[in-house]
């Protein structure tokens, strides 16, 4: 029987957001071109060109970077710690104000679905400027020493999949600090940085405290070697964070890397079912499972394994993918080409392997880059989907018989960024998170965040915090967490 | 265009039951039996469940959608009162409202049923006489449920003796809350049986029972005892219906479903006033158990002024502004 009860289009209107056919770099308070060529950036969804942006070369960098030091030196560090929160604050409330315009643009540019960049996105990062913006004139209260000193220019490098809100967790805190800024957005999805530049206009903040210099990994790598650079912050990839970390070793530089992560997802046999079941969506179809910390490995006690998997595939089926502008739109486009590949790629090995793959019947756009929400089950430990980061909708599920088992399996990645328990037992929760070596343990839930919990990882996944207190001793002069 | 990947998938309820098909006889033989039953049923998480259902509530229903959601919702009301002050006046001006809600409007669908004490039955059932819309009686010393069991049912045998097409008792949250279970199911069997032909809807008055966990036990413990549907609340205590617990009971109808092959309806009752709150939660029907409940055999909105708002957002849809108050009947 067909559903009588079919979604209208709802479309949220672009028309709030004015995309320009090409956007310079943001360098000492001002939009200029760049020297180099230029990149496009792309619709996910649909393929379309949206803008042109330049690619910051060595000389862009190092203009910035010098824009940044002049900064620093004469106004920013010399600021009053309150005057500076007070610049955080405007900025935070512009943000608020023209959220539906980020939200917009964020899903245009990264292919999101409309009612993550609108309910999550925007308001997290509205969240970390607000919440650093109180801490500006506290630092001597925060423990981390009694007058705790920024390192200076911060050189700080995003990934694509939460393209503003990882900027605000780089940029609100390093401001806080009083540092200053050079950022590097995400090659595909620069444009809410570029946004975002405007947004330091619009709130006079002075020349040169932020500088966003857009490219892809060259510029990025200048950013990074740059000299004059005192502090480092990376997110993305573990490959790429590697070769950051050997770039800075032997230098003064701080560093801080969020990186990769296969996080897993234990469901005790006396979990809350259904909320279970939201939560493993929510872990790994959150964000197309761009997300470092996603749940992608399923672990579920074998005594309860048909029933989950059953109701899984059953909520799987309801998601709605499409649209990323349709508010009513659960799953949205896969950000770029490449990653669509790599997704592929791992896919294919997961059923050459002989894990069972499962996808709901499925209608995808012609253009575009999608990927079908997929669950693999019959996994085993050694499968490269259990042990390789796929960053996209795709769930590895494998079981567990005892709760050392669940913990060692769990333990068993190289990564060790987030980790989810689910059990309607209290003292189980404790005594499991307290053995899972991970950065984030959520207890039945999985994917929230907040300002005030640092975030970051062990092992493979990185090292340094940030968010919470923790977050602020990444910017802060021999403070240590 | 955005599109739900299997539509199907609702409908295939595949998900195994707490016992087999026909072997819940089983867990009624004895108190202990039942309670360790219903307290092996998967808990509830409540933030969990509370975020589920606010996530459902941003689904934005437009044009065609929502003028398919406001003339389903009219169709699913069961149009009540339930005043000490009711009159036989007074119903027959509800019936007059249940079968033609908009005097202005004929394509405007009625509403399910006319909700009413079981003495009124007879005038409602009179007033309603070849209309197709049921009468619905109150019964079994509702709100509070606090009578003797022999007091109960001859207040059922009373309201179907007027003509009543449909039940809908109160549970002994007393006897519920402090653990009686057999003592609960017991009762509703034998409301049940009083009924006859007439259909059985069980409140749960889920506002006393405070928990969700106590909504999805005593939801299954009215659909072991034969109810036909679960209802939220009488609409005498608050919070009477909301979306998580009309999410918990509808979950509970679906696995029921799966596990027994036999199908019970769902009515949130109490406090749903706004065409938005009724959309709501067709949405929560929609994406939680599917299509086959998507009608009023299945799903219905116990409310009283919820009906006007319907019909002031039909007219806004089809003429483009809004009326007002006046454009409606008063009830």
């Amino acid at each position: 029987m067909a559903n009588p009860f079919e979604y209208a289009p709802a479309p949220e209107s672009r028309s709030i957001v004015d995309v320009a056919p090409s956007y310079g770099l943001f360098v000492d308070g001002e939009f200029v071109d760049g020297s180099g060529e230029t990149l496009k950036t792309v619709n996910p969804a649909t393929e379309e060109v949206l803008s042109e942006v330049a690619v910051g070369t060595e000389a862009d960098v190092d203009r910035a970077v010098r824009a940044a030091r002049r900064a620093y030196t004469r106004v920013w560090g010399p600021m009053r710690p309150a005057d500076r929160g007070k610049y955080l604050f405007r900025i935070a409330r512009i943000l608020q104000e023209r959220a539906r315009e980020f939200a917009v643009l964020e899903s245009l540019d990264n292919g999101k679905p409309i009612r993550e960049s609108r309910d999550v996105d925007v308001p997290l990062a509205a969240a970390h400027f607000f919440h650093h913006a109180g801490w500006a004139d506290k630092l001597a209260y925060a423990g981390l020493g009694p007058d705790p000193r920024p390192h200076g220019v911060a050189g700080q490098v995003i990934p694509w999949n939460f393209p503003l809100l990882m900027l605000a967790w780089k940029v609100a805190p390093a401001l806080a600090t009083g540092n200053t800024v050079v950022l590097k957005p995400a090659e595909t999805t620069p444009l809410t940085a570029l946004l975002f530049a405007q947004v330091c206009q619009q709130a006079d903040l002075p020349p040169g405290v932020v500088n966003v210099v857009t490219g892809a990994g060259e510029t990025g790598r200048a950013v990074v070697e740059h000299a004059d650079v005192d502090k480092v912050a990376f997110t993305g990839s573990t490959e790429v964070g590697r070769s950051i970390a050997r770039a800075v070793a032997g230098t003064r530089k701080v560093l801080t890397l969020e990186l990769g992560g296969k996080a897993a997802n234990i469901v005790f046999d006396d979990a809350p079912v259904d909320q279970a079941v939201e939560g493993i969506v929510r872990g790994i179809f959150f964000n197309q499972g761009h997300v470092c910390c996603a749940g992608s490995r399923l672990l579920v006690q074998e005594s309860v394994h048909d029933e989950v998997i059953a109701s899984l595939q059953r909520r799987i089926g309801t998601l709605r993918v499409g649209d990323p502008l349709d508010k009513n739109t659960d799953i949205g486009a896969i950000n770029s080409h490449q990653q669509l590949e790599r997704i592929r790629e791992l896919v294919g090995i997961g059923e050459a392997e002989g894990a069972q793959r499962w996808q709901p019947a499925c209608d995808l756009p012609d253009r575009g880059y999608w990927f079908p929400p997929t669950v693999f089950t019959d996994v085993s430990p050694a499968h490269r989907i259990a042990r390789d980061e796929v960053f996209g909708p795709v769930l590895s599920v494998l079981t567990f018989r005892t709760p050392d088992e669940a913990v060692a399996k769990a333990n068993n990645t190289t990564y060790g960024l987030s980790a989810g328990v689910w059990t309607e037992k209290g003292s189980r929760i404790l005594a499991i998170a307290d053995r899972l070596r991970a950065g984030v343990v959520w207890a039945n839930t999985f994917n929230q965040f907040d300002p005030t919990s640092p975030f970051g990882g062990y092992k493979q996944s990185g090292y340094g915090r940030e968010g919470g207190r923790q977050g602020l001793a990444a910017y802060l002069k021999g403070a240590s967490h | 265009m955005t599109h739900v990947l299997d539509p199907g998938t609702l409908a295939a309820g595949t998900r195994p039951g707490p016992g087999p098909g026909t072997a819940f006889d089983d867990v009624t033989r004895s108190d202990a039996a039942l309670r360790a039953f219903l307290h092996g049923l998967p808990g509830v998480d409540q933030v969990g469940a509370e975020q589920r259902a606010a996530t459902l509530g941003t689904r934005s229903i437009k044009t065609t959608a929502k003028a398919w959601a406001i003339d389903t919702a009219i169709s699913m009301v069961d149009l009540t009162t339930l005043e000490g002050a009711d009159t036989p006046g007074r119903v027959r001006s509800l019936a007059a409202k249940a079968r033609r809600p908009d005097p202005a409007d004929p394509t405007a669908p009625a509403v399910a049923a006319v909700c009413v004490y079981g003495d009124l039955a007879g005038v409602a059932r009179e007033a309603l006489a070849g209309t197709g819309i049921r009468v619905a009686a109150v019964a079994t010393a509702f709100p509070s449920g606090r009578a003797s069991r022999e007091v109960k049912l001859a207040d059922v045998r009373d309201a179907v003796g007027n003509g009543a097409d449909e039940i809908d008792m109160v549970i002994d949250r007393g006897a519920f809350l402090s653990g009686r279970y057999l003592e609960v199911f017991e009762e509703i069997v034998a409301v049940k049986e009083a009924c006859g032909g007439a259909h059985l809807k069980v409140i749960l008055e889920t506002g006393e029972l405070v928990t969700y966990d106590n909504a999805r036990r005593a939801s299954w413990l009215a659909m072991l005892a034969g109810a036909d549907f679960v209802k939220t609340s009488t609409g005498k205590i608050s919070p009477a219906a909301t979306l998580p617990v009309c999410l918990v009971m509808l979950e509970a109808v679906r696995d029921f479903r799966a596990a027994t092959g036999r199908q019970v309806g769902v009515k949130p009752a109490g406090g749903i006033r706004t065409t938005k709150d009724a959309v709501k939660h067709l949405v929560l029907v929609n994406e939680t158990v599917g299509a086959d409940w998507l009608s009023p055999d299945w799903f219905r909105l116990g409310a009283s002024s919820l009906l006007n708002d319907l019909l002031l957002q039909r007219q806004k849809l089809r003429t483009g502004h809004y009326s007002g108050p006046d454009h409606v009947s008063v009830d």
